[in-house]
């Protein structure tokens, strides 16, 4: 069985990717926006699900990263800098400022944490509409281009939506590494014990700010591409809402589970889609959906899969320690 | 025989609680020193002091002659010091490798390399070599938290000497032991202790399972050092038994 599950898993990953990269081409421009939007959104709850899900740090305020990246590329790029530089900028800007915010994190811990992290947000949304001179205030900034990639333009949905995808392939794989480094491994220890990771000789501070560093830092990559998504940005989409959708997100779709905020980006993103056929009470069906499948699995949807993976791991091992155990009294 | 480790006069209180109110010792080289007293005579707070998880009131911790009072537990692991606690500490979800593979990692080159270098940071053969010798072979994938009670305190200690550290500090870990797997810890113990010369510094309560292991026995009572000495001779020693032996 083993022998198969892994060239399986690599052509299921395969496949994936081929749909993502062939069947959007039959797509109308809603339906190539929304898709983008589920590329930019995975980079964020990505990034979130590293400091929540891996090192196990409550943020409120990966919305405001996105925030910061997005003004950092909407001001860059309406100034003729090109928007590879932009992301540069709101990777550095976004790593710095998740840097400072990750010192409380050594103090503070769960909901007091979350409550630093919500006035960080409060206090992100603040600078965005009312320092006008920089950010445009609540009138926001239009006309925000999209980039020229290797001499070809974006403009248009498929191209751009390709961008999209190319920086979520290229993001993943960078987490992928980084969660399979000791990095990962300390990451974990961190949200499991910290008392014994600190006596294994982890360095539980300087983890503990990396982990909202990097987080943070993967929130402003996302910024960087939301802004010449929706070419025109105000303050309003960064407020706390959009941090509690990506913490939504994360859980959902399974904190600390690799695959855990690509699910919980689709639905987050989709499933108002989907249900817009029940006009007004979408919401409210969302809201039910939630709550059922958080009662069910606490976890997440990635919990439910990694639970039923779990028992029959155990079935498999307790039928072999049968099988041994009746040969040893066949010997005996 | 050097000390490694030279405890004077540590204190500390909580309110006006002295935990531990001045306590002194050195461990040589090469000894396992035993640690005994009634519950909440001040033996983990004393650990706790000494390993950086608490910062003492007053007094001094010495490593090999230098002072390291007030360091951190991560940088006093970096030097050769670590410890297991009385309640079990593993990480449940990851397997017995990945449990043994971090506790060597912090060791192996530096935060860069870390990132950039191979996801085992090049331990799996030392991994595999502690699991060996702790008997756990059969385990090795297995997440942690499914093994028993007793497996778990001897990946525990395991864990303990992943980063090749010089002086081990266990607390209780033959509690809640059962004697067969009890016998196979000592046996690893005393292994360790003559193949890598390692220090070894033991809280317990097992009174058999001390004196057979250690080669000198401190008592300690209401936060002080109450006797001192062989095995044979502190078992003799009245004040031990009125406050801690029993008659």
């Amino acid at each position: 069985m083993s022998d198969f599950a892994k060239p399986l898993k690599i052509a299921l990953g395969l496949a994936i990717v081929a749909a993502l990269i062939v069947v959007p081409m039959n797509f109308n421009r809603y339906g190539l926006f929304i898709l983008s939007q589920w590329a930019v959104m995975s980079i964020a709850a990505m990034g979130l699900n590293l400091t929540l899900g891996y090192a196990g740090q409550v943020s409120l305020a990966q919305g405001a990263f996105v925030g910061i990246g997005a003004y950092a590329a909407a001001i860059m790029t309406t100034h003729g800098w090109p928007l590879p530089a932009a992301i540069l900028v709101a990777i550095v800007l976004s790593f710095a400022i998740g840097w400072v915010l990750g010192y409380p994190a050594l103090r503070v811990q769960h909901h007091y944490l979350a409550f630093v992290t919500l006035a960080f947000s409060t206090l992100a949304f603040l600078v965005f509409r009312n320092e006008s001179w920089l950010t445009g205030g609540i009138y926001g900034i239009s006309n925000i281009p999209r980039p020229h990639i290797f001499g070809i333009a974006t403009n248009k949905p498929l191209p751009f939506y390709y961008v999209c995808l190319g920086s979520l392939a290229i993001v993943s794989l960078a987490v992928w590494w980084l969660i399979r480094s000791p990095w990962g491994r300390a990451f974990m220890a961190l949200r499991e014990n910290p008392l014994r990771a600190q006596s294994l000789g982890v360095d539980t501070r300087r983890y503990t700010l990396m982990a909202f560093a990097i987080g943070s830092g993967l929130g402003g990559v996302a910024g960087a591409l939301y802004a010449p998504l929706t070419q025109y940005i105000d303050p309003v989409p960064f407020n706390l809402s959009l941090s509690l959708d990506l913490l939504l997100m994360v859980i959902v779709g399974g904190a600390g589970f690799y695959f855990g905020p690509f699910l919980g980006a689709m639905i987050a993103v989709l499933l108002p889609e989907w249900l817009r056929f029940t006009e007004g009470y979408y919401l409210m069906l969302y809201a039910i959906a939630v709550m059922l499948l958080l009662i069910w699995s606490p976890t997440g949807i990635l919990g439910i899969l990694d639970r039923y993976l779990a028992e029959r791991r155990t079935k498999a091992a307790s039928a072999l320690r049968a099988v041994a155990k009746s040969r040893l009294e066949t010997v005996q | 025989m050097s000390a490694v480790l030279e405890v004077t006069d540590i204190k500390k209180s909580f309110g006006g609680i002295h935990a531990v109110n001045g306590v002194s010792f050195d461990v040589r080289e090469g000894e396992i020193l035993g640690l005994i007293g009634p519950n909440g005579c001040g033996k983990s707070t004393l650990f706790n002091c000494i390993l950086g998880q608490l910062t003492p009131t007053g007094g001094e911790v010495k490593l090999d002659g230098q002072v390291v009072t007030g360091l951190r537990p991560s940088e006093l692991n970096k030097l050769g010091v670590s410890r297991t606690f009385q309640l079990l500490q593993v990480f449940p979800k990851l397997s017995v490798r990945e449990n043994l593979i971090l506790a060597g990692q912090e060791h192996q080159g530096n935060m860069a390399s870390r990132l950039v270098g191979r996801s085992d940071a090049g331990l799996t053969e030392a991994a595999n070599q502690m699991i060996g010798f702790f008997k756990l072979d059969h385990l090795a994938d297995e997440p942690a938290g499914g093994l028993s009670y007793g497996q778990q305190k001897l990946l525990d200690a395991a864990m303990a000497f992943m980063g090749g550290s010089r002086l081990v500090l266990l607390d209780e870990p033959a509690g809640g032991v059962n004697p067969s797997m009890l016998a196979d810890l000592k046996e690893r113990l005393v292994a360790i202790n003559r193949e890598k010369n390692a220090t070894f510094v033991v809280i317990e309560h097992n009174m058999e399972f001390v004196m057979s292991l250690c080669s000198r026995v401190m008592v300690m009572a209401e936060g002080k050092v109450l006797a001192m000495g062989r095995p044979g001779e502190v078992r003799k020693n009245p004040a031990v038994i009125e406050a801690y032996l029993g008659h």
